[in-house]
């Protein structure tokens, strides 16, 4: 059945393909502004002649980050903190998140305020980088019996105590309450063990909330800054106790447009010259470095994007 | 299975032929020795699960608990015996709270970034909130699959970036003539040279402490609108469309089918995230003001500084030497006690008014 459109309606989607044609456009032109900076060559990119497109194309800029090793030592880093923590993250939200959906485990209530007070409160970004100092000193007397922190690799410092969520466990929680009971005694009939019951039921019924908080996960383990810069140090020297080799590519981004160029003061191409030869400018490294950092998650992004919807509803709010 | 049985209590006295209760301390003692029992039943029957919350836990307390114990150190007194640990001074009683509200070398700074942690906040509500929500009625319009689909990954796209790529970008994109900030070229050659705006974007607005706060928003629209989005998308294609058909025989217009049926049937949805987001008010993003902030390595703030400080930033400024330390830990526990108590008033007045709540 076709049906006039009235002038309101008409008028209504004519403003919502427009504005959300310009929002797209907004959410996507930075990365576009980002690729033509770094295919740029120096003299436009210091001219301010970039745009969007590249002006007078040239990869130079891309070639001294693809043959920066310290860039790919902190890259190497951070697939390092993502891959391990993520499954560490995992780890021990799943199986906290399959005892909590329970209904016969004693003290449910109290479990799960001990979980959610954590979102209430927080200590405070003073008192949370007091802790990580003591308990990054019980790691150093521990492995390497000495009380200084900066004597172990402070990438297991980041890997296990940072990245927590606890909005994630309890999406875990509601997913793995929303699997039916009559499948879980099926399985216990034929004689599965409690883990079993969790491997071969509960994981393959809610995949699409794993993933999704996977992706989470992942993802905030992938773009941590801030606790790696603190606990780390910006130092560039040992004996400021920095550890630079552990600094994950984030860290090192951000150093990397400290060093060269004066934040506060304007900023002036000629005293702040980077390399001598004067082929590529500090715009076209930094946004190369952006690039190459932001590629392993446009690479895995389309292939979870599928399951968001499902995950944060299935696991979302609870009424 | 261990249930009392009303016999436990009865003694029968074969010579005179009549019960008598065991005196109260007896049954409370068998009451209590059951109640044992039945939880050590329970946890070696159940002793996986247990075991299961164990990691958990402990990452839990040790960097959960354990941080807010340091807390103890509000109470103490670091400035005359100034430790790594501000656990270890001495009972110092309410002096570091009084010292924050009113010494005025401490005072000033607190109360700036106090104020603009809630201004921030509340301008994050103000066009945090509804936004998602218009950009969710916007692609329920779309009928086009692919055109939405294109539309939702370009949209989403930003959540997924990392803090440093969203404030390298905006400090370029925004940043002053002599960082060929593109944003305020283009000002500059809208409204003139002389303009107020102009001359704020010579220095680069984001530098400027006037047009500072609106830059975070923008950026904070631009990177969260998407992604929230999707919550109430969701809500709204869950509407079943023999409503809509209904409505249409009633003669209901595209404005009174919104009017009727769609804001009616994601309002459950909206009210949830409305307590979720003022649960989470004062937590303004503070990595991104940090960068936003801090020029280079050093502690040292820069112009926007003025309405970009926010508690966290002041607290780990302040920080830095061991001597303030209480003293920024007292002022940044009370912005989070007001965050809690904004979370749980939230909680019960949704609880009270509409039957909704989170916890």
């Amino acid at each position: 059945m076709k049906r006039k459109m009235e002038v309101s309606e008409l008028i209504f989607k004519i403003v919502a393909y427009f504005f959300l044609i310009v929002f797209a456009l907004m959410c996507v032109y930075p990365f576009l502004y980002a690729i033509g900076s770094a295919f740029s060559s120096q003299a436009a990119n210091e001219a301010g002649d970039v745009i969007l497109w590249p002006v007078e194309p040239q990869t130079a800029a891309f070639v001294y980050v693809m043959t920066n090793a310290q860039f790919w030592i902190a890259y190497a880093n951070t697939l390092f903190t993502t891959i391990i923590g993520t499954a560490w993250s995992l780890f021990y939200s799943i199986l906290g998140a399959y005892a909590l959906s329970k209904k016969r485990i004693m003290g449910r209530h109290g479990w799960n305020f001990f979980l959610v007070f954590t979102m209430w409160f927080n200590a405070g970004v003073v008192a949370t980088y007091l802790n990580y100092q003591a308990t990054g000193e019980v790691f150093a007397t521990l492995f390497a019996g000495s009380t200084n922190m900066f004597e172990i690799d402070l990438k297991w410092l980041v890997v296990i105590a940072m990245g927590m969520n606890a909005t994630n466990i309890i999406l875990l929680r509601n997913a793995f309450e929303g699997v039916p009971a009559e499948i879980e005694e099926a399985a216990r009939i034929d004689g599965a063990t409690e883990m079993q019951v969790l491997t071969k039921v509960y994981l393959p019924m809610s995949k699409a909330t794993i993933a999704t908080v996977a992706l989470f996960f992942g993802i905030s383990r992938w773009n941590g800054y801030f606790w790696a810069q603190k606990v780390m140090g910006t130092s560039t020297s040992l004996d400021g106790g920095g550890q630079p080799y552990s600094w994950p590519v984030q860290v090192y981004i951000r150093d990397f447009i400290n060093k060269y160029t004066s934040l506060v003061t304007t900023y002036d191409p000629d005293t702040n010259k980077i390399f001598d030869d004067e082929v590529v400018s500090r715009n076209g490294v930094v946004y190369s470095m952006v690039i190459c950092s932001v590629i392993p998650i446009l690479i895995i992004y389309p292939f979870i994007q599928k399951y968001f919807a499902k995950g944060v509803n299935m696991g979302g709010v609870k009424e | 299975m261990f249930k009392l049985k009303c016999d436990d209590f009865l003694t029968y006295d074969e010579e005179s032929g009549t019960y008598s209760v065991a005196p109260d301390q007896q049954v409370r003692d068998e009451v209590e020795k059951t109640r044992w029992k039945e939880i050590a039943f329970k946890l070696l029957t159940d002793w996986r699960l247990y075991l299961m919350l164990v990691p958990m836990l402990f990452v839990y307390i040790f960097w959960r608990y354990m941080p807010m114990y340091e807390l103890i150190g509000v109470f103490k007194d670091s400035v005359t015996s100034p430790t790594s640990s501000a656990a270890d001074g001495n009972w110092y009683g309410f002096k570091n709270f009084i010292d924050v509200f009113t010494y005025s070398s401490y005072s000033e700074d607190f109360w700036m970034a106090f104020r603009n942690t809630f201004i921030l906040a509340f301008y994050g509500l103000l066009f945090g909130f509804p936004f998602p929500i218009i950009l969710a009625l916007f692609f329920n319009e779309i009928r086009s699959n692919i055109v939405r689909s294109i539309a939702q990954v370009c949209v989403y796209l930003p959540k997924f970036m990392s803090i440093v790529v969203i404030t390298t970008l905006a400090i370029s994109l925004f940043g002053g003539k002599s960082e060929n900030g593109v944003i305020s070229q283009l000002l500059i050659s809208i409204c003139g040279d002389d303009s107020s705006i102009a001359q704020a974007a010579t220095n680069g607005l984001v530098y400027s402490a006037r047009y500072f706060r609106a830059i975070y928003i923008v950026t904070d629209l631009w990177e969260h609108a998407g992604y929230d989005s999707i919550v109430f998308f969701a809500a709204i294609i869950a509407v079943s469309p023999t409503s809509y058909e209904a409505a249409q025989i009633d003669g209901a217009g595209k404005m009174q089918q919104m009017r009727y049926i769609v804001i009616p049937s994601i309002l459950s949805t909206v009210v949830i995230m409305l307590i979720m987001k003022i649960g989470s008010l004062l937590n303004v993003s503070y990595e991104k003001i940090f960068l936003f902030v801090n020029a280079g390595n050093s502690n040292t703030y820069q112009a926007n500084s003025e309405s970009a400080l926010v508690v966290s930033i002041w607290a780990n400024g302040l920080s830095n030497s061991n001597n303030t330390l209480s003293v920024s830990m007292a002022g940044e526990m009370t912005n989070n006690l007001i965050g809690m108590l904004l979370v749980i008033g939230s909680n019960i007045i949704s609880r009270k008014a509409t039957d909704v709540s989170l916890y």
